[in-house]
């Protein structure tokens, strides 16, 4: 099934995409199908520039597994990291 | 036998006028011979829904897919302009939309020098409900729905499409016979919801014919995807072949 469903979140950084790095400004976060990963739904992650066109993006699609295990090493990571450099 | 087909990348009138892209393939026959119009599924206008509308002229049908997320990312990567539709809270698109899509895809096929008029409609995943929609909606000559959800069935709390009405409502609307190929293992569409939809058909007294393939999921006709099953897909070919040839003959 199709669950339509995406989230989307502002975010502040770079990426690098086909072209070489560029700033991105928007996510959108979303489980569905995907484009390329062997699965039938996958947690996939758009890092968009939307001023710069469609094509300004990094994609990933992630097994629900990984992409829980990916969250946990986000948090792990942000929350040992020493205080003052966020 | 003459089997040349030509596939190529066309602009058709959609929905309020608007031009859109879509991929045309079609025998280069002089006819008469039916059109089909390809629904995409929510991943987009891809490489293996291309692979579908050129198999479609390969059997004998005119076929053209509309690029359902053209307005939002014209001449993107198909993969990229969903993007750029999710995150423009474009998808999923309002059905009036897509039915104005599909007139305009009927009438570029209609105007091709070797159609005979009849036009059908097909589509998966997503694309199964639109073709429903559309065959609710439009006059058409025949139907399939490959696996598409949401034709029936209250989508979950917090789901998009949450308050639309479902399209099984209009059953009594629907202007074709309907072909629906379905997954043993699907869960939207379910066995249920395939029960409900078919017993719709019943009551409306409408012309159709359901298969359901044991150990199949959904998208197992997607020949990318983790999920197909050739067998089930051979079999499901061969029914779609066989409903447009039996429906779109002059």
């Amino acid at each position: 099934m199709c669950t339509y469903l995406t989230e989307k979140v502002a975010i502040s950084g770079s990426a690098k995409g086909a072209s070489g790095w560029f700033r991105v400004t928007e996510g959108s976060v979303y489980f569905d199908h995907p484009v390329h990963a062997p699965y039938g739904h996958t947690l996939n992650i758009d890092f968009l520039a939307p001023d710069q066109g469609p094509s300004a993006r990094v994609a990933v699609e992630l097994s629900a597994e990984s992409a829980r295990a990916l969250m946990k090493a986000i948090e792990a990571v942000l929350d040992s990291a020493p205080p003052g450099l966020e | 036998m003459y089997d040349a087909v030509l596939s190529e990348t066309i602009t058709i009138t959609g929905h309020e006028g608007d031009a859109i892209e879509a991929y045309s393939a079609r025998p280069l026959t002089p006819g008469p011979v039916g059109g089909v119009v390809v629904l995409h599924h929510l991943p987009g206008y891809d490489r293996q829904t291309k692979e579908f509308t050129r198999s479609l002229a390969v059997g004998g049908f005119n076929a053209v897919m509309p690029n359902l997320y053209a307005r939002e990312a014209p001449g993107a990567d198909p993969d990229d302009a969903m993007a750029a539709a999710r995150a423009q809270g474009a998808i999923p698109i309002a059905d009036d939309r897509i039915v104005g899509e599909v007139a305009g895809a009927m009438d570029y096929l209609k105007g091709l020098s070797n159609a005979n008029g009849k036009i059908g409609v097909i589509g998966h995943c997503s694309g199964g409900r639109q073709s429903f929609l559309a065959a609710v909606s439009l006059p058409l000559d025949a139907a399939v729905d490959c696996y598409g959800g949401f034709v029936v069935g209250e989508p979950p709390a917090g789901h998009p499409l949450q308050g639309w009405e479902p399209v099984v409502n209009r059953t009594p609307d629907l202007s074709c016979p309907l072909l629906g190929l379905f997954g043993s293992e699907d869960v939207q569409p379910g066995p249920a919801h395939v029960a409900e939809l078919e017993a719709a058909l019943k009551e409306a007294g409408k012309t159709y014919r359901f298969r359901t393939y044991e150990g199949a999921n959904h998208g197992f006709m997607q020949v990318d995807s983790a999920r197909y099953q050739p067998q089930s897909a051979v079999e499901a070919w061969a029914e779609i072949l066989g409903w447009f040839g039996r429906y779109l003959a002059a």
